[in-house]
């Protein structure tokens, strides 16, 4: 402990504390941490208080990171402390009541406030910005006695106020200087849509208008414009920007321009000290939003755990609006220039509006409207900042021009009603209609629960949305949240953390802490929750087998009519005569009535009774295929260079050394792989989740293949020269998906939905890298053989056996 | 209608199953969470999946072949489906002895 660097952070917020976490992975023991946050509360979402606002969510549910996590993490938290004093020669803080702190490292993460406009009246009782829990208490309290709300500002911050605003029963008027809603983000008719929704929800805009003095004794009575025209107002919420905190910086002698002047390194101008997030300004730009601070936060991070890093070099942005029924994205530049091109897509029936901005064939900047769908695939095609010649129109329209130039729309439109939508569940688009029309349904867990379309494999579901966008009219404006089954209305990441934070032993407790609607859920929460408990702590939960579905109970796949296939595991697909004579014997001593090749080049026994498994496996005395589970299915290799004229590489011994590698993986669903020994790709690898093909002198690694429900060729991951690369960045890719995927969630949709930049920029980093691969084999090594278990343990056995037939009593 | 001894308490584990076969006729045993004792046909209505290799959520069984979900007690299936499956009486005694009536 007496050897620990002493590290000070200044501030509690998100951009600071993690760059922390962040630390702490990286060299856990190397400081000693203490930090002085001005609010009482521990850290927590600053970006859900729009949410917190809306109604629905407390601040108990925005928390990060809870007491228990500072005193896990030995950090020293000062809540409800404000720093007055830096002494940057004899390096210590000292805090407004009392407590003074010594520090080798200084962070300051003193964020920002709003910018309250100088006017006159101001400081009246009522007049307030939108930046804290303390913020939206004064909203509650005023919404209880008071009807006038104005907000000034008409940006995000803003429009997110006043929609909170209308929720707590006010009367809400928008003021914005601009005549244009989000004028810093959307261009004039995305804006003037988004201005007709917002009216329609109830809001009144007064735009044009600069604001001249706040009048009203002691309380606000409202607000006068500088054209002479007034506004009533019991409460005024100013959000026209933000200001980043700095006079303790400037009082510390610390370089300051619009933030506190930081290099690519985050360090001021003062050695060991740094500044992060709101507070600071980085080639001049001082960012307000989440994902550039946790940029620079990483960076910090590596910095001070002493791993070498590039600097940061300033982030593009997007944004979305967080108001519910309406649908916006921008990012990058939203208006033409001179040396751009855009092209824009206007439908005003269905209130639909897009807009790419093109320079040099490549995309600079988008702004959706009504439908953001596409927005997260835009802004990852502009952060590579490849061309896309060519391709533009495709990428406006979602389909080629020129062939069946059909909207999505009059597409679903002209669909016959007995057209077949849910193909698992054979659910017409008719019954859809019906369900949505004459039934009531409004959303797609409704239709769901109504005729199980999107039940089962869930590829329909974008159909379905469609549907009920083209049917339910209004009604489906204002879609409830769903959560991830019936039981609960938390979504994936809300369960992750809540688990986090509360740390449940058991499936049951979990469903306890986090108020589920159910007591023992269904089939959909209950595997969920055992997963994600298991990849959280894979050393001390223990494994619910009565919350994994039949196959992974019996591990064998149960077929229609209760009887079970066996696959045994071939490792690469490659066997030996003894090997097939063994199954061979085997599969006639039990009558296995059919013997298939798998498409995954291995052997299947299908038709097995369940209570001849154990004796099957006793006799195979081979491991588990995993055919049937959510985890790593098998290796489908060629034969390579062993025999191949054109193979490149060993791809067989590729094969074998990965599935012995990663076999008995738990993963969010299924985990097919392949290695090819050259690029014509017999093995099929670019379907795969980890496909390898083997080229001159190296690797390529591709991901987020599919040949199955959603099918899509990988996207290139990188390229390496040796077979260890190739585990590492496999076990790596694996690790981060077991961490981040929902539940069923295959890789190809996770790749999509969070783009493959996102998952490079942390797999590039060879110690994010090292430490996900060690995480993965940490969780491995818990893994056993189940078949093995099974025969050894007469109280897993006695599952597979009938009881023996009983006697009557009388 | 006949009575019979069929199995002990700690012969099914809690939110399992165990079968037996009555002539024709396939039983499928369960224990609630809670250890009470459950008995159906083992035949979901509508394609026949066991339900005993279900997964036992509260007071129902989920068929394993496309999510059925049916009542224990009732033998009722919950909507959006519909349909039956026999149940039987079960009983169980001071010394753990489980007892089903067909």
């Amino acid at each position: 402990m007496a050897d620990k660097k002493k590290l000070v952070m200044i501030g509690n917020g998100m951009a600071g504390v993690r760059a922390l976490e962040h630390l702490l992975k990286l060299a856990p023991e190397l400081y000693e941490i203490t930090i002085f946050g001005a609010e009482p509360y521990p850290n927590y979402n600053r970006i859900m208080l729009s949410s917190v606002l809306a109604g629905g969510t407390e601040l108990k549910d925005i928390v990060i990171n809870d007491w228990n996590w500072y005193a896990e993490n030995r950090i020293a938290l000062h809540a409800g402390h404000t720093v007055t004093r830096i002494d940057t020669d004899a390096r210590k803080v000292y805090s407004d009541q009392g407590v003074e702190a010594d520090y080798d490292k200084l962070i300051l993460a003193t964020g920002s406030r709003p910018f309250m406009l100088p006017l006159p009246g101001a400081d009246k009782e009522g007049v307030i910005g939108f930046r804290d829990i303390a913020d939206c208490e004064t909203m509650f309290e005023a919404s209880r006695s008071y009807k006038n709300a104005v907000v000034i500002g008409g940006g995000l911050l803003g429009l997110e106020a006043a929609r909170g605003l209308l929720n707590l029963g006010m009367d809400v008027s928008v003021v914005h200087i601009s005549p244009n809603l989000m004028n810093r983000q959307l261009d004039e008719p995305a804006s003037k849509m988004l201005q007709k929704e917002l009216e329609a929800q109830g809001m009144r805009f007064l735009l044009r208008k600069q604001s001249e003095l706040i009048y009203g004794k002691k309380r606000v009575k409202g607000l006068r414009f500088t054209d002479g025209s007034e506004v009533e107002a019991d409460l005024i919420v100013m959000a026209v920007g933000i200001k980043p905190n700095v006079s303790l910086a400037k009082s510390a002698g610390l370089a300051v321009g619009r933030g506190i002047v930081v290099d690519d390194y985050m360090e001021t101008n003062v050695p060991n000290v740094y500044a992060v997030g709101e507070c600071a300004e980085h080639r001049g730009i001082a960012y307000g939003l989440v994902a550039p601070l946790y940029d620079q936060g990483a960076v910090l991070a590596k910095r001070l755990a002493g791993v070498d890093t590039a600097g940061y070099e300033g982030s593009m942005t997007s944004t979305k609006l967080k108001v519910s029924g309406v649908d916006v994205f921008s990012a990058g530049q939203y208006e033409e220039t001179p040396g751009t091109r855009a092209l824009r897509y206007q439908d005003e029936l269905d209130g639909i509006y897009k807009k790419l901005v093109i320079e040099n064939d490549r995309l600079v900047g988008a702004v959706l409207f009504g439908d953001t769908s596409d927005g997260a695939s835009l802004f990852s095609i502009m952060k590579k900042g490849e061309s896309i010649k060519g391709k533009e129109k495709e990428l406006l329209l979602g389909f080629a021009p020129g062939g069946q130039a059909a909207s999505p729309a009059s597409r679903l439109e002209n669909m016959a009603d007995d057209e077949i939508v849910c193909g698992c569940n054979g659910v017409s688009k008719g019954a859809i209609k019906d369900a949505i029309e004459t039934k009531g349904c409004s959303t797609v867990g409704e239709i769901k629960a109504c005729n199980k379309a999107t039940g089962s494999c869930g590829g329909c579901k974008p159909l379905v949305e469609g549907l009920l966008g083209l049917y339910a009219g209004e009604r489906a404006g204002e879609a409830v949240k769903e959560g991830i089954c019936g039981c609960t209305s938390l979504d994936r990441d809300e369960i992750v953390a809540g688990l986090k934070r509360l740390m449940p032993a058991t499936v049951k407790e979990a469903m306890l802490a986090l108020d589920w609607k159910q007591p023992e859920g269904c089939t959909k929460c209950r595997p969920s929750l055992n997963y994600y408990m298991g990849m959280l702590w894979p050393e001390r939960y223990k494994d619910e087998k009565e919350s994994r579905f039949a196959n992974e109970r019996y591990h064998a796949n149960i077929q229609k009519d209760g009887t079970y296939s066996v696959v045994p595991r071939i490792y690469g697909g490659v066997t030996t005569p003894s090997e097939l004579k063994k199954i061979a014997e085997v599969a006639e001593k039990y009558d296995v009535p059919l013997v298939k090749f798998t498409g995954g080049q291995r052997l299947d026994l299908f038709g097995v009774k369940k209570e001849d498994l154990p004796g099957m496996w006793e006799d195979l005395d081979m491991p588990s295929g995993h055919a049937y589970g959510k985890m790593l299915r098998t290796v489908k290799t060629c034969v390579g260079n062993t025999f191949c004229r054109f193979g490149t590489q060993d791809a067989i011994g590729m094969g074998i050394r990965l599935e012995k590698e990663f076999e008995r993986m738990n993963a969010p669903a299924k985990v097919k792989f392949a290695v090819s020994g050259c690029p014509r790709n017999c093995a099929e690898a670019t379907i795969k989740d980890y496909g390898i093909v083997a080229i001159d002198g190296g690797w390529e690694l591709h991901v987020g293949g599919n040949g199955g429900v959603h099918v899509r060729a990988t996207d290139l991951l990188c390229v390496v020269k040796t077979e260890d690369e190739v585990v590492e960045w496999g076990g790596a890719f694996l690790q981060y998906y077991r961490e981040n995927a929902t539940w069923g969630e295959r890789t190809s949709v996770w790749v999509e939905r969070v783009g493959l930049e996102a998952i490079k920029a942390v797999l590039d980093d060879p110690a994010e890298r090292k430490a996900l691969h060690g995480r993965i084999k940490t969780s491995l090594s818990y893994i056993n053989d189940p078949w093995k278990e099974i025969i050894a343990d007469k109280e897993l056995r006695k599952n597979f056996e009938a009881l023996a037939v009983p006697a009557p009593l009388n | 209608m006949t009575k019979m001894l069929v199995a002990h308490v700690a012969d099914i584990d809690a939110k399992g199953s165990r079968t037996y076969r009555h002539q024709e006729l396939e039983i499928a045993i369960f224990k609630l969470s809670d250890g009470q004792i459950r008995a159906v046909e083992n035949r979901c209505p509508h394609k026949g999946g066991k339900l005993s290799e279900g997964m036992v959520c509260g007071t129902a069984i989920h068929c394993p072949l496309h999510d059925w979900k049916i009542d224990l007690k009732t033998g009722k299936v919950y909507e959006p489906d519909d349909g039956c499956v026999t149940s039987y009486e079960t009983e169980v005694d001071a010394a753990g002895s489980i007892y089903i009536t067909i």
